[in-house]
């Protein structure tokens, strides 16, 4: 009997400790799930359900180091869009992406989903980051 | 005992022979009775839709009629290099069709642009290249609006001028098309489970015997 209930509390614990996250993991889920959408909606029909791209027309987002160097201008590229000579994965390219004018909680979101999908993990882009790139936007 | 053996016999040999049927695929398009006479009777015989004559240059600047396409079957699809929304996922899954066909010379693929005016030759012949295709396999197509717009018609699909916020609205369909320049089958360009289904239909199509005997 005894036995009985310390296995049952000893379940509880662990059941009580694997569903408290921290603040953190929980705000970075909900931007990697929200993001995934707007991934769908405004960036899968180029760059691919696995940021794959398209041959040399348009760049993969699976070039962690490409991102990683340009963190800082991420949100402006997805703002403001992308024109001009780029390397990306050791491959040159020169193709036009167009501004999509979304929201910077949106860009927030899909920012934190790319960087940590397709092999990437730079954890959570937040808000705050977001409109703080923008304003540097050249 | 010995009458569930008869009876697991009977039922092998059945799907046995099921399976040895091929399915053809059905033929699609608008069908007209035609009454001829042969021989001094008078018979019915159903006429089926068909691609009718074009003219357009592809990306290597070579004029392209429905000659060149004579004994071949192929797939057409609508598209402008321009596109952000479903052409880049369409080409993408094309590049799969391409990569099964590209070795046999009865078969190609076309891509009509819907836009002429930006879409050039050398503009094509650049999309071409990025893509990373090459030879004859796949046709990239430039023409007159008009007739672009007219033969989209032909393979039931809807294309139109751009509307006010500047985009062209179009269907994202592939066509196959076979030797007798019919309509053989229609397959959702963006979806990789049809496209799919689409490289299996044209080897279905490459096995009927009209399409074995038609030059």
């Amino acid at each position: 009997m005894k036995l009985k209930v310390t296995g049952i509390i000893a379940i509880l614990l662990v059941v009580i400790g694997a569903s408290c996250q921290s603040d953190d993991q929980i705000e970075f889920k909900r931007y990697y799930s929200g993001g995934s959408l707007v991934y769908q909606q405004h960036c899968q029909n180029c760059h691919g359900d696995k940021g794959q791209g398209l041959s040399a027309l348009i760049p993969p987002l699976t070039d962690s180091t490409y991102l990683k160097n340009n963190r800082r201008k991420l949100a402006c590229i997805i703002k403001n869009g992308l024109k001009g000579k780029i390397t990306v994965a050791d491959r040159p390219f020169d193709d036009e992406m167009q501004a999509d004018d979304i929201s910077p909680i949106e860009i927030a979101k899909v920012l934190t989903y790319i960087t940590n999908s397709f092999g990437n993990k730079m954890g959570t882009v937040t808000l705050q980051q977001v409109q703080e790139g923008i304003i540097n936007c050249k | 005992m010995r009458k569930l053996w008869i009876g697991i016999v009977i039922l092998m040999l059945f799907n046995a022979c099921k399976s040895n049927t091929k399915t053809a695929l059905p033929i699609l398009g608008y069908k007209t009775p035609v009454t001829k006479t042969v021989n001094g009777k008078t018979v019915t015989d159903t006429e089926y839709a068909t691609i009718p004559p074009f003219k357009f240059v592809n990306q290597y600047a070579d004029t392209i009629t429905q000659k060149n396409l004579d004994g071949k079957i192929y797939v057409a699809d609508f598209f402008f290099t321009t596109c952000p929304s479903i052409c880049p996922v369409m080409h993408r899954n094309m590049l799969n069709v391409y990569k099964e066909f590209k070795n046999d010379d009865n078969f190609r693929i076309i891509s009509h642009t819907i836009d002429p005016k930006y879409d050039t030759v050398p503009v094509l012949k650049r999309y071409a290249d990025k893509l990373g295709i090459a030879g004859n396999t796949w046709w990239l197509l430039h023409g007159e609006k008009g007739d672009t717009y007219k033969i989209a018609k032909s393979y039931l699909q809807s294309v139109s001028e751009k509307n006010p916020k500047g985009e062209y609205i179009h269907d994202g369909f592939f066509i196959l098309i076979d030797k007798q320049k019919r309509l053989r089958g229609t397959y959702e360009g963006t979806d990789p489970a049809e496209v799919t289904k689409l490289i299996a239909d044209i080897k279905t199509l490459k096995a009927e015997p009209d399409q074995i005997a038609a030059k």
